[in-house]
């Protein structure tokens, strides 16, 4: 009556080491004579480069443009989260007050 | 004495007994006290072993409480019974079995942190711990409010344990008043059938149930409670606060005692209101699974508490459980049980125990972090890699756990659920999808912004025992799901089917 998942666990163990191998052949024929120093330096035009720790993207930074394309959305769930316990008791009373709407009168 | 026959009992008692003696136990020092608990819970742990295998290889386990035969559910002066009776079905061991791991595993990581005002503290988690294992074991209603009461009150003090900073007592004001709420309201539906049919047994109740007004409007009750302790969206907004302001151990163990709550609803509407439900449950439950998924999603995307990011995240898992409920008890309705129905409960049984694993797991290394640096700001923290190998890729196995990325278990029980949900409506499994997609994009920007770039500040790894708890849940979430069949078979399955037939659970208790 019930089925189980139709995986078999060797495959993926085997595609994790296929995977692997071929992540180490990648890395291997990269260049053995690759030191560092000047060469990892990217070039700005010029400019000297920013240290790292100033350039780190922080949290608030990341998927910005996701967050102004859905700002109204945003703005109107900030508000729904007020942080106040009213507002907490409402949401609650009010969906089972929409359950009983829906129990008592939409279905008779 | 056969011991044997009073497990049901000595599960709740042990803990309880261990709960009262901790304070004491505390005077004699930290060592001593820690040990005490370990003790305590480690045989509550394997009790719960014993009395899970016994339900999975032989059935149904009942216990009637103070009576001479604890297997006499309606004694013989009387015609139903009148005693607080114990029932322990397939989906009450499965149920037992996650609640004491977790809570096990959750006190094996408060060791390495819980110093000051320890033996309050392990009061309260032993207490905790009763409330959970009592909501999930009872066949009685009004214990199930007993053990509610134990549990909120419990859980409230837990989450106001750090004191000093001031939000966790505000969190926790806010967890216990919204839980006296919904505690009313489990109590007045209570009253209401036990008014009607002068019975407070569920499989009792469940038998002579008819559905009148009455009945509905305690359905509408227990159902609006329960959904709500579960953390459906858009009832969940205690969550975030509740689970983010919690020691670190404590927000794991807070994901058991909300599915405790999630069990109290699955008891309601699948043994006492089954053979009764209409359209209105499963429409319910699915539009709310569905509303905690995405305000789930999206409001986790906007934290900058890593904490309170992982909480929402949490709200989305449990949306994805109450998901793949809600599309099993459509298909039931629908006579589509074979089609989709038992796929989807499957999924989402598995779901519960998935979720807890892989939140869990997320939320045991956001402790570690916190208790590192001191600091749960995404954005002052970063470069943490540098100094915590060990939580940055236990973070990443969490991580590709609860985004649902293969082999991890988070991918075993989503691939259930959205085939499941799929055969129902494709526009429901595309939601679940993208909302997983998004997940994934929320738990890379916090591993970027925590773990990767330069070296912000000294720090050391998570101790020893935050590591050892971590490693444990880490190794279960690789291993199911490598090896799913393993669970599905031996503790998913029964539950599942306790949940479609409540004819067994019925006629344990009241013969025939």
């Amino acid at each position: 009556m019930l089925k189980g998942i139709y995986w078999d666990p060797i495959i993926w163990i085997i595609a994790f080491i296929v995977i692997g191998v071929i992540a180490y052949i990648v890395r291997a024929v990269g260049k053995k004579e690759y030191k560092g120093g000047e060469q990892i330096k990217p070039y700005l035009s010029g400019m000297e480069e920013p240290s790292k720790e100033k350039v780190h993207v922080r949290a608030s930074n990341i998927y910005w443009g996701f967050f102004d394309a859905l700002k109204g959305y945003y703005h109107t769930m900030k508000k729904m989260h007020s942080g106040n316990i009213n507002d907490y008791v409402a949401w609650f009373v009010g969906i089972a007050a929409i359950l009983f709407v829906i129990m008592f009168v939409v279905v008779i | 004495m056969n011991y044997m026959l009073h497990l049901p009992a000595l599960i709740i008692a042990l803990p309880l007994f261990a709960a009262f003696l901790t304070p004491l136990i505390d005077r004699a020092g930290k060592k001593a006290r820690n040990i005490f608990v370990f003790i305590f819970m480690a045989i509550t742990f394997i009790l719960c072993i014993l009395l899970a295998k016994d339900v999975f290889n032989n059935g149904i386990r009942i216990y009637v409480m103070g009576s001479p035969d604890p297997t006499e559910t309606i004694p013989s002066q009387a015609a139903v019974p009148i005693r607080i009776v114990l029932e322990i079905d397939g989906l009450s061991a499965f149920m037992i079995l996650i609640s004491i791991f977790i809570s096990l595993v959750g006190l094996i990581y408060s060791f390495s942190h819980i110093n000051e005002k320890g033996g309050k503290f392990y009061t309260l988690f032993l207490l905790m711990v009763v409330g959970m294992l009592g909501m999930e074991m009872t066949g009685d209603l009004f214990n199930l409010f007993v053990f509610l009461e134990i549990l909120s009150i419990s859980s409230a003090a837990i989450i106001a344990f750090e004191t000093k900073r001031g939000m966790p007592v505000e969190a926790a004001i806010k967890y216990i008043v919204i839980s006296s709420i919904a505690a009313l309201f489990v109590l007045f539906a209570v009253g209401l059938l036990y008014g009607e049919y002068d019975l407070l047994n569920m499989a009792a109740i469940a038998e002579v149930m008819k559905f009148t007004n009455i009945d509905k409007i305690a359905l509408i009750l227990f159902f609006s409670a329960f959904a709500m302790k579960a953390g459906a969206a858009p009832m969940h907004m205690w969550l975030p606060d509740a689970y983010g302001e919690a020691p670190g151990s404590m927000s794991m163990v807070l994901i058991v005692t909300t599915q405790a709550s999630l069990y109290a609803l699955l008891r309601i509407c699948f043994t006492i209101y089954y053979q009764h439900l209409n359209i209105i449950i499963p429409s319910a439950i699915i539009i709310l699974g569905l509303i905690s998924i995405f305000i789930g999603v999206t409001m986790a995307l906007a934290q900058e508490d890593i904490k309170r990011l992982i909480a929402y995240a949490a709200v989305a898992e449990v949306g994805y459980i109450l998901l793949a409920i809600g599309v099993g008890l459509y298909g039931i309705l629908h006579g589509e049980i074979d089609k989709y129905g038992l796929r989807a409960l499957q999924g989402g049984m598995f779901h519960i125990f998935n979720d807890v694993l892989d939140i869990g797991l997320l939320f045991l290394v956001a402790g570690g972090i916190i208790y590192a640096t001191k600091e749960r700001n995404l954005n002052k923290l970063g470069g943490l890699a540098h100094s915590m190998k060990y939580s940055s890729i236990l973070f990443l196995i969490g991580l590709a756990a609860v985004a649902g990325l293969p082999p991890m278990n988070g991918f075993a029980s989503k691939i259930i659920i959205y085939e499941a949900v799929y055969k129902v409506s494709p526009i429901l499994s595309i939601i679940a999808i993208l909302a997983s997609i998004i997940m994934l994009a929320i738990f890379v920007k916090i591993f970027h912004s925590v773990f990767t770039g330069p070296k912000l500040q000294e720090i050391k790894e998570a101790p020893k025992l935050m590591l050892l708890s971590m490693i444990i849940i880490a190794a279960l979430i690789i291993f199911f799901g490598l090896f799913p069949d393993v669970i599905i078979k031996n503790i998913v399955d029964p539950a599942v089917k306790s949940l479609i037939d409540n004819l067994p659970y019925i006629s344990k208790v009241m013969g025939g």
